[in-house]
């Protein structure tokens, strides 16, 4: 079975964030006909994240996290807009994460925000991290602005999350970047070869 | 008579005892270095082993001139390093500096290499640190060349060629420093080790063991490979910490101040956390001496165990009342280790008894 993991860095109880991971999670769900949906919140690790920071290695729960992250099939990305970015738990938890880890990985990006001036975070902020960490992007990304919960008709929240969650399950059918985090030593590489044949 | 070497490394930090805002001098902290070396020896340990650093707040600068004003001054214990920098060093240097400490303390020493991760280093010195693992290659390939072959011709990519050139002194009896390669993510390292049929060593400190497990592994693997002996008998050393007393209440009440402000791993995670997710022990010496031989059933029987004793501002005082106590444990623990040791896994080695498998493989040699 597909599994997909939910990441929501949203940090108030109850959360936005949270109630966009989960309508994601459960729309990508049904776009693949059937997945196991881990969603995890990044608040219920802030201590972990912050050690791991500082000593370069997770602590057993956070670790466990990580391990469900590099086992997903596809990740839902959601963060709260902080001082136009995604805030700074979101980014330290990405920073202790594995070089490697998200390498060909399907990602499909969300966001929640005070106003819909945000709505290029995603475009502008996350984007960019997961370009860089050379993961598979879902083109739509979906933003949450205060009025979209009470809005209706064309182009709602609702129809933009169905066409990620969509899209998501359709990068999945496919070979995707072709690439992944690869966990073999390479005996083969030129430096490698190197050692055995010193002159 | 080696067949364990238990030991301690010291990294040469000069850090503020957080306890009383004490800072010791340079000049105290390279003393004190001194000291704790002696102590080593009195307590019966088997390895004293420095670092190099090249930046404040580290003091070892010149690894070679600290181990052979200690070698002068002791009798038995091994100098070895922790680790000296393959990448930014020049190997004809390293050759002649070692095989002159080699000389000057009858064999009585060794020497880990190392990458070293300080960014600026690397310019300081004329080297480029994304050619590191590069550097480590080729420089350890030429030491080697310099320290088996009477004459050198030599070409590379990183330093002048050498043509008819003749490292001096040779190397003590004609057989070169022990080397091991001290790494904790870079396969090449173990690769490396491997190949030349060296040591390796992982510095056991900072991670949970997982992370040290994986490169030993493949080190001991690599090690069967290029036909040195089986896995299990591959040249394995290892850190670890601790802090203990008697009363291993006390070790944890007096040691959190020195934990909670510690450079490393300071402001992060609680004593409680990090001792049960690393190797650190902070607690009796029972527990101390548990723990420290539990660490043959993760990584295999092994043959050099250095712990970190001298750091996060510990005052000298208590360092040597650290190193009284692992005295007290020392016999113990070395008996428990050579006690599990399969036959066939071979003893830590020493100059002694390298060259005498020299003079057994040459005798063969004529014999046949």
């Amino acid at each position: 079975m597909t599994r997909l993991v939910a990441l929501s860095a949203g940090v108030g109880e109850p959360s936005t964030t949270r109630m966009l991971a989960d309508r994601l999670a459960a729309a990508s769900g049904t776009a693949l006909g059937g997945a196991s949906i881990e969603v995890v919140n990044l608040r219920d690790f802030a201590h972990e994240i912050t050690d791991a920071a500082l000593t370069g290695f997770a602590a057993p729960r956070l670790q466990h996290v990580y391990d469900q992250v590099g086992a997903a099939d596809a990740l839902i990305v959601v963060v709260p807009t902080f001082k136009a970015s995604y805030p700074g738990l979101f980014k330290s938890f990405v920073d202790a994460l594995d070089n490697d880890a998200l390498i060909g990985k399907v990602v499909l990006l969300a966001a929640t925000g005070g106003t819909a001036r945000h709505s290029m975070v995603i475009d502008f902020a996350l984007r960019p991290l997961f370009a860089y960490l050379q993961s598979v992007i879902v083109p739509t990304g979906v933003f949450a602005s205060p009025h979209d919960w009470g809005s209706a008709g064309e182009g709602t929240l609702q129809s933009r999350i169905e066409r990620a969650a969509g899209e998501l399950a359709s990068l999945l059918a496919g070979a995707g970047s072709g690439r992944s985090k690869d966990d073999e030593i390479d005996l083969f590489s030129e430096t490698m070869l190197s050692i055995s044949q010193p002159d | 008579m080696s067949s364990m070497q238990i030991g301690i490394f010291t990294v040469g930090d000069v850090t503020t005892d957080p306890t009383n805002g004490t800072t010791p001098s340079e000049h105290e902290r390279i003393k004190n270095t001194v000291a704790i070396a002696k102590k080593a020896e009195e307590v019966g340990l088997d390895v004293f082993a420095t670092g190099e650093h090249h930046n404040p707040p580290f003091v070892p600068s010149s690894p070679t001139t600290t181990l052979a004003y200690i070698g002068a001054q002791t009798e038995k214990i091994i100098l070895s390093t922790s680790t000296t920098l393959i990448t930014t060093n020049d190997p004809v240097k390293i050759a002649e500096d070692y095989a002159t400490l080699q000389h000057l303390v009858d064999g009585r020493m060794d020497l880990m290499l190392g990458r070293g991760n300080t960014a600026p280093v690397y310019p300081w010195f004329g080297k480029d640190i994304s050619k590191a693992v590069e550097l480590t290659i080729e420089n350890y390939q030429l030491l080697q060349k310099l320290w088996s072959e009477p004459v050198v011709n030599w070409e590379g990519k990183f330093r002048t060629p050498l043509q008819g050139y003749t490292s001096t002194p040779a190397p003590l009896d004609g057989v070169a420093p022990f080397v091991w390669h001290g790494s904790i993510r870079t396969p090449e390292v173990a690769e490396l080790a491997a190949f030349y049929g060296d040591g390796y060593f992982a510095n056991n400190i900072f991670w949970p063991k997982e992370h040290y497990i994986r490169l030993i592994n493949f080190y001991r693997q690599r090690y069967a490979h290029y036909g040195h002996g089986t896995p299990e008998q591959a040249i394995v050393g290892l850190g670890g910490q601790f802090f203990m007393r008697r009363n291993s209440q006390d070790a944890v009440n007096e040691f959190r101040p020195y934990f909670d402000n510690a450079p490393v791993y300071g402001h992060g995670p609680s004593m409680e956390d990090f001792t049960e997710q690393t190797p650190l022990t902070v607690g009796s010496p029972q527990q101390v001496l548990e723990r420290t031989l539990a660490f043959a059933d993760y990584f295999g029987d092994y043959q050099r165990q250095l712990f970190l004793v001298d750091h996060a501002g510990l005052p000298l005082k208590t360092v040597l009342e650290q190193l009284d106590l692992l005295g007290e444990i020392l016999p113990t623990m070395r008996a428990e280790f050579n006690a599990r040791r399969p036959a066939n896994v071979p003893d830590a080695p020493t100059h002694a008894a390298r060259v005498a498998a020299r003079d057994a493989a040459l005798n063969e040699e004529v014999s046949a």
